[in-house]
């Protein structure tokens, strides 16, 4: 079994290298004469004003929360996707229970706003 | 493992690698070829035959092209942040099946889902949780954007990483519910049984129509493609996350993004349209068995299962520039209210609906076209609900605007 | 062979959570943390535990993380603040906490933990993620719900986080 994941890793290896390598070319045949002008960072054509780093939308934040749970949700159903024929009724209602804690979830986050991007 | 085994393996890795790529850079033309041809333009077609070599002529520009690291930017993440995009692009085809030749030569192990005798090369490996590492490198492919976006230090850049991550994450989960009704459907996580279980005609489609829907549009969202490309939507962003980026960086952004939308349309055969499978396949593996030996008839089997794989996967390229040149661009409020209010609930009903009726009606063909109705009539239904957006009403009207006297 | 990748993996792991807790800027914090979740993921994958290897990168690498990034960049708050450390009890606390788990882990690890035999019926069962369903949805069937339920009350409390100064 460890073969396959040997064969992914060696593929791995091919799939780093290849960004690497044109960026690697790229540097020895590229100019280099940077400008204070040059470097300096683009908005509008004007001198940036102001940090980046302010803070953002507290939406964004909440749909991540949100995510985490899903997600976490829709990986456990991956495991009784595979076995739901074997474990017959009895899994069938275990599932069902948990897909309607799911709904539930999503339905209360709908009906209460978080959903909303405002 | 004896070292030509492993030999042939690393060969295989690189040689997929390296096809890869190239497809992205004829996809880069193709996409420009199409695009003008729909907008009644011509096209780049000055460098090279019919402008073949414009991809190697833009490879050249972008090798000699000055590279900019703005002074204000986090260097090391800024550096890092191309590679971390185009890598799990990459990666994901690890369990992609393109085709089928057997190095064993026997053209009949394709169809055996239990891998006895089966020595593909043409898929670098299969593994029993195929679909779930897919779904695991998606989720990583999140971070090249994001970090891009914030390395840069610019305004632009932020946003369009922002805005990227909260998009790619939502449409992550009904990705995955997408995913996960057809692995209910095959019983399986392994892509190279998911495809040996569609043989005969009755293609992924027909049970999981709707899976196919959802899947279609979650993973057009996933890769950041029009309608839903806000990532780096030019009117209000400029470039998005890629804005000070540039030369062979910003090529790898491109890559990343190029790669990863032939990834999703391979994945979209292999889960909806039969993989590698076209109909009579069969019958020419054992023709030219009968004909000319099982070597032969495993080549022959391997470039046509290849082949047709190609053909569709250039289908589903077509259709993606398609939409591209047709429709606009979403709005990103309404971006993720189709990505959490349509999408995951619908998606979870198919969850609710595959188990059923895989569970009531266990025969094969029955439940499959039980599912194609029930899919049809809920798209029906959800399209009916969603002609007329609701107004918003903290927005007045232009005709409702009272001048003052 | 496997020894080898372990140790190589385990040195990366402890890199990483090292370089994460000096590292000043919190984005290189939690880059730091990705790289030791993905090292953790590869030792999933070295104890023939392929499901956990794919949940560790979905759910920590590809969820969790982007959640800690988020916090981070939309706070604003990447570096570091030289204010005095308001909490400074936490430090020696944590210090103590961290030498009594390492104590534990080594008197486990010494003084007869079996370890199961490479071919033992857990691990066939765990590498397997058709028996892993199976059994999760019988034998442990109690803690699946209880987790589901769990993350329903997650649900509720983003729900509440959403209402906070706002009219309910």
């Amino acid at each position: 079994m460890l073969a396959n994941y040997a064969i992914v890793g060696i593929f791995l290896v091919a799939a780093i290298s290849f960004p690497l390598i044109p960026l690697v070319l790229a540097f020895f045949l590229r100019p280099k004469r940077p400008t204070p002008l040059k470097t300096s960072t683009y908005e509008c054509g004007l001198e940036a004003i102001g940090d980046v780093h302010v803070q953002f939308k507290v939406q964004y934040y909440l749909y991540a929360l949100a995510f985490v749970i899903f997600d976490i949700e829709v990986i456990f159903l991956y495991p009784w996707a595979v076995a739901f024929q074997v474990v017959g009724l009895y899994g069938l209602i275990a599932a069902t229970i948990f897909l309607l804690m799911l709904f539930a979830g999503l339905l209360y986050e709908w009906r209460k706003g978080a959903l909303e991007w405002v | 493992m004896d070292w030509l085994t492993i030999l042939i393996i690393v060969i295989q890795c690189f040689v997929i690698t390296l096809a890869v790529t190239t497809a992205f850079a004829y996809l880069t033309l193709f996409e420009r070829r199409i695009l003008a041809r729909l907008q009644n333009r011509v096209g780049p077609n000055r460098a090279g035959p019919a402008g073949l070599l414009q991809p190697a002529a833009d490879a050249v520009k972008l090798f000699f092209k000055e590279d900019i690291v703005p002074a204000m930017a986090d260097k090391p993440v800024y550096l890092l942040a191309p590679a971390v995009a185009v890598i799990p692009a990459l990666i994901i085809w690890a369990v992609i099946p393109f085709g089928c030749l057997n190095l064993n030569w026997d053209y009949q192990a394709c169809y055996d889902p239990a891998r006895t005798n089966l020595w593909n090369i043409l898929q670098i490996t299969d593994l029993n949780i195929g679909v779930l590492y897919v779904l695991a490198v998606t989720s990583i492919g999140v971070y090249g954007i994001t970090l891009a976006g914030w390395a840069s230090n610019n305004k632009y850049s932020m946003l369009g990483g922002i805005r990227s991550s909260a998009q790619l994450i939502s449409y992550e989960l009904a990705l995955g519910c997408a995913v996960l009704s057809v692995v209910m459907t095959y019983g399986t996580l392994s892509t190279h049984e998911i495809v040996t279980q569609q043989q005969g005609g009755l293609w992924g489609i027909i049970p999981q129509l709707l899976g196919f829907v959802l899947y279609m549009i979650a993973a057009t969202a996933e890769v950041v493609r029009a309608p839903f490309d806000l990532v780096e939507a030019e009117q209000e962003l400029t470039g998005g996350y890629n804005t000070e980026y540039g030369s062979m960086k910003f090529a790898l952004f491109f890559m990343a993004e190029y790669i990863k939308l032939i990834a999703v349309s391979a994945l979209a055969v292999t889960f909806f349209f039969g993989g590698w499978h076209f109909p009579g396949l069969d019958i020419l593996g054992r023709e030219v068995t009968a004909l000319a030996g099982p070597v032969a008839g495993s080549i022959v089997f391997g470039i046509v299962s290849l082949g047709a794989f190609l053909l569709k996967v250039v289908v589903f390229l077509f259709i993606s520039v398609w939409v591209r040149a047709s429709w606009p661009r979403l709005r990103y409020d309404r971006l993720m209210d189709l990505g959490w209010k349509w999408l995951l609930p619908v998606g979870l009903l198919n969850l609710v609906y595959t188990t059923v009726v895989i569970i009531l009606i266990p025969d094969r063909v029955v439940h499959s076209w039980v599912l194609f109705g029930l899919g049809a009539i809920t798209i029906a239904i959800a399209i009916g609900f969603n002609r007329t957006p609701k107004p918003i009403d903290n927005v007045t009207l232009v005709k409702d605007i009272q001048l003052p006297n | 062979m496997e020894l080898i990748l372990f140790l190589i993996t385990a040195l990366i792991a402890i890199v990483g959570a090292v370089a994460m807790l000096v590292s000043r800027n919190a984005v290189h914090s939690a880059l730091f943390l990705l790289l030791n979740f993905a090292a953790i993921a590869v030792l999933f994958l070295l104890l023939q535990a392929p499901f956990l290897f794919t949940i560790q990168l979905t759910v920590y690498a590809g969820a969790i993380m982007v959640l800690f990034l988020f916090v981070v960049m939309l706070l604003g708050a990447e570096k570091v603040e030289d204010t005095p450390d308001r909490i400074a009890w936490q430090q020696p606390l944590a210090l103590l906490l961290g030498l009594a788990l390492l104590v534990v882990s080594v008197v486990v690890g010494l003084g007869g933990a079996t370890n199961p035999p490479p071919e033992s019926e857990a691990l066939i069962q765990f590498s397997d993620p058709r028996t892993l369903g199976a059994l999760l949805f019988t034998d442990y069937l109690l803690p699946f719900e209880v987790t589901g339920f769990i993350l329903l009350i997650a649900v509720i409390g983003v729900v509440v986080l959403n209402q906070r100064g706002r009219k309910i």
